[in-house]
């Protein structure tokens, strides 16, 4: 279980992007959602280590992690998948996968992870995770890794942006499978319906807090409805109100 | 003259050597030549003028291998070698070479070899060095420096595909590569280096791009750590309507220094010449990463650094 209790983060420029934010994760599958610059991906920069607090503890299992680096929290058992997956000169998929897995893996393994994103091993193994891979295949190596991990916490920022309209329901049971077959949870932010869809519960974040939380019978149908959020920009406003 | 421990575990860094190569092949140890073979495509003949050795392969000799390992174990030692190759027509071979440096004591070693290869018509030759160093580490401990000069000469259709790999132990070194391509010839260079410490290495390719349809390829992955500093220098020539890429690629660490000069010329108008040179630090999101998979700092950057020089 995870728990943050009033987390406030700066910017270094001094900007507040996220104010007194308290949340507990019990559940096995928790969608984030809210607007664009809502503070999301920040959010699960905390919960990794990427990101260090201004105010507030956070907790896992129990234990206070707050003061723990990221290396220390990957060793406790939470993965982070990255909104922009990051490229290596030289360092293959393989690599990666191994170095995620803790382990060297054979070619069956890695088979069986990459075939889970929908990528075949044979074909990918040995590609550098360079500039020749494209956007939505960094994207499946990037969700591939956290499989091999197969931690108790994992959290995808986004994981569907930039998967194919094909691919879509694949990688739902992408999801749906990790929820069967592992007793971790599951952390996902994104903006996708159907994958809010198959949460128990719908964290809301806005403006740096939290503005919804609960179970997504209760949360999903009012999101739905208010699709309209308002801008506060005057500019924006009004052009919006021309169309 | 035997071969010891010390110049056997040098082979083996330099040259993949667990005991002598079959093939042709010229160790050389501590300035004397220890052991050679020749085949019945491939001969070895020492040169009466300077030290060193004339490489002359039949044409069309195809699947053999030359090994011409250098190892110095003395400390104090200098030495000047003249390697010059001659490969026949249509050959297809691989040609290993490799310096290692053990130093112990003072005084500096010191190996400069100057190697030609006149690569004969639509011939193909894979060309493989590395250098290595090793010894003591006490401050008063003599320099280990290596000085290797390459000049290809590519006769129409030729190629050549140059290895060269320093990743640790040199302490200064000065490489000078030289290359002209005739027509349709091409030359691939791929070369990895790392300093540390006080080290400096410089590498300074030219090449002449004289016939038309040739190519030269020239890839440098370098890391620099410490307090050490590299200079890249890359002059590409394009006479004729051909295919100039060079690229540096450097990560600077610590307080290195990382000087990357390339310089273009062109009296073709279908001349198409590229270069590419980026230095950097290892990318903050790079090392989160990793971390963010249970590696701790050093072991995240151990595995880029690896990763970007293998
Ligand atoms: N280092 C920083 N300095 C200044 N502002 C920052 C910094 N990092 C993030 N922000 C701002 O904090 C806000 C929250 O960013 P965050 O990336 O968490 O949003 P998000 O909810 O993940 O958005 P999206 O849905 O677009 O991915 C944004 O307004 C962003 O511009
Ligand atoms: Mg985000």
């Amino acid at each position: 279980m995870l728990e943050l209790k009033n987390i406030s983060y700066d910017a270094e420029d001094g900007k507040e992007i996220l104010q007194d934010i308290s949340l507990k994760i019990d559940d096995r599958f928790v969608a984030i959602t809210g607007p664009n610059g809502g503070g999301k991906s920040t959010l699960a920069k905390i919960i990794a280590g990427i990101n260090r607090p201004s105010a507030g503890r956070i907790f896992l299992d129990g234990e206070d992690i707050t003061d723990l680096s990221v290396t220390e929290r990957a060793n406790r058992g939470i993965s982070y998948a990255f909104q922009q997956p990051v490229r290596f000169k030289g360092l293959r998929v393989k690599d990666l996968l191994a170095l995620a897995s803790g382990r060297d893996s054979g070619l069956n393994d890695s088979c069986e992870i990459l075939s889970e994103v929908g990528l075949c091993a044979r074909d990918y193994m040995d590609r550098e995770l360079n500039d020749s891979l494209s956007g939505g295949e960094m994207k499946r190596i990037e969700i591939a890794m956290i499989l091999a991990r197969g931690t108790s916490l994992s959290v995808f920022d986004e994981p569907e942006a930039g998967i194919d309209l094909w691919s879509f329901q694949n990688l739902i049971r992408v999801f749906e499978k990790m929820y069967q077959q592992t007793r971790g949870s599951i952390l996902i932010i994104s903006h996708q319906e159907r994958i809010l869809n198959i949460a128990d519960k719908i964290v809301y974040v806005k403006d740096g807090h939290i503005e919804r939380y609960g179970r997504r019978e209760d949360i999903l149908p009012e999101l739905l409805a208010n699709t309209a959020t308002a801008t506060t920009c005057q500019v924006l406003n009004e052009k919006v109100e021309v169309k | 003259m035997a071969i010891d421990a010390i110049q056997m575990s040098l082979l083996k860094e330099v040259a993949e050597l667990d005991a002598l190569p079959v093939g042709a092949y010229n160790i050389r140890a501590n300035g004397e030549s220890a052991a050679r073979n020749t085949t019945a495509n491939i001969d070895i003949v020492t040169k009466t003028d300077k030290p060193g050795i004339d490489i002359i392969i039949k044409p069309g000799t195809k699947k053999e291998s030359v090994h011409i390992p250098v190892v110095l174990s003395e400390a104090g030692l200098k030495e000047m070698v003249y390697n010059d190759f001659f490969i026949g027509e249509d050959c297809d071979i691989v040609i290993i070479a490799g310096c290692g440096i053990h130093s112990c004591g003072g005084g500096d070693s010191e190996h400069s070899g100057i190697h030609s290869f006149h690569v004969g018509k639509n011939a193909k030759v894979r060309y493989i060095e590395k250098h290595y160093g090793e010894g003591d580490e006490t401050a008063d401990r003599g320099k280990r420096v290596m000085n290797p000069t390459t000049e290809v000469f590519l006769e129409e259709g030729a190629s050549l595909e140059m290895e060269a790999t320093q990743i640790s132990g040199i302490d200064d070194t000065i490489r000078k590569t030289t290359a002209v391509l005739a027509a349709h010839s091409s030359l691939v260079i791929h070369e990895k280096v790392m300093t540390t410490g006080t080290q400096s290495a410089v590498s300074d390719f030219t090449a002449d791009l004289n016939g038309e349809g040739c190519s030269c390829n020239i890839i440098s992955r370098t890391v620099a750590k410490d307090q050490s500093r590299q200079e890249f220098i890359s002059v590409l020539n394009g006479n004729a309507a051909c295919a100039g890429h060079s690229e540096c690629d450097s990560i600077i660490m610590d307080d290195a220094k990382v000087l990357a000069s390339p310089q273009l010329s062109a009296s073709c108008t279908e001349a198409s010449l590229i270069h590419e040179a980026a230095i950097g630090k290892i990318a903050g999101e790079q090392l989160i990463k990793l971390m963010t998979l249970g590696l701790t700092e050093q072991e995240a950057e151990e595995q880029i650094v690896n990763g970007f020089l293998k």
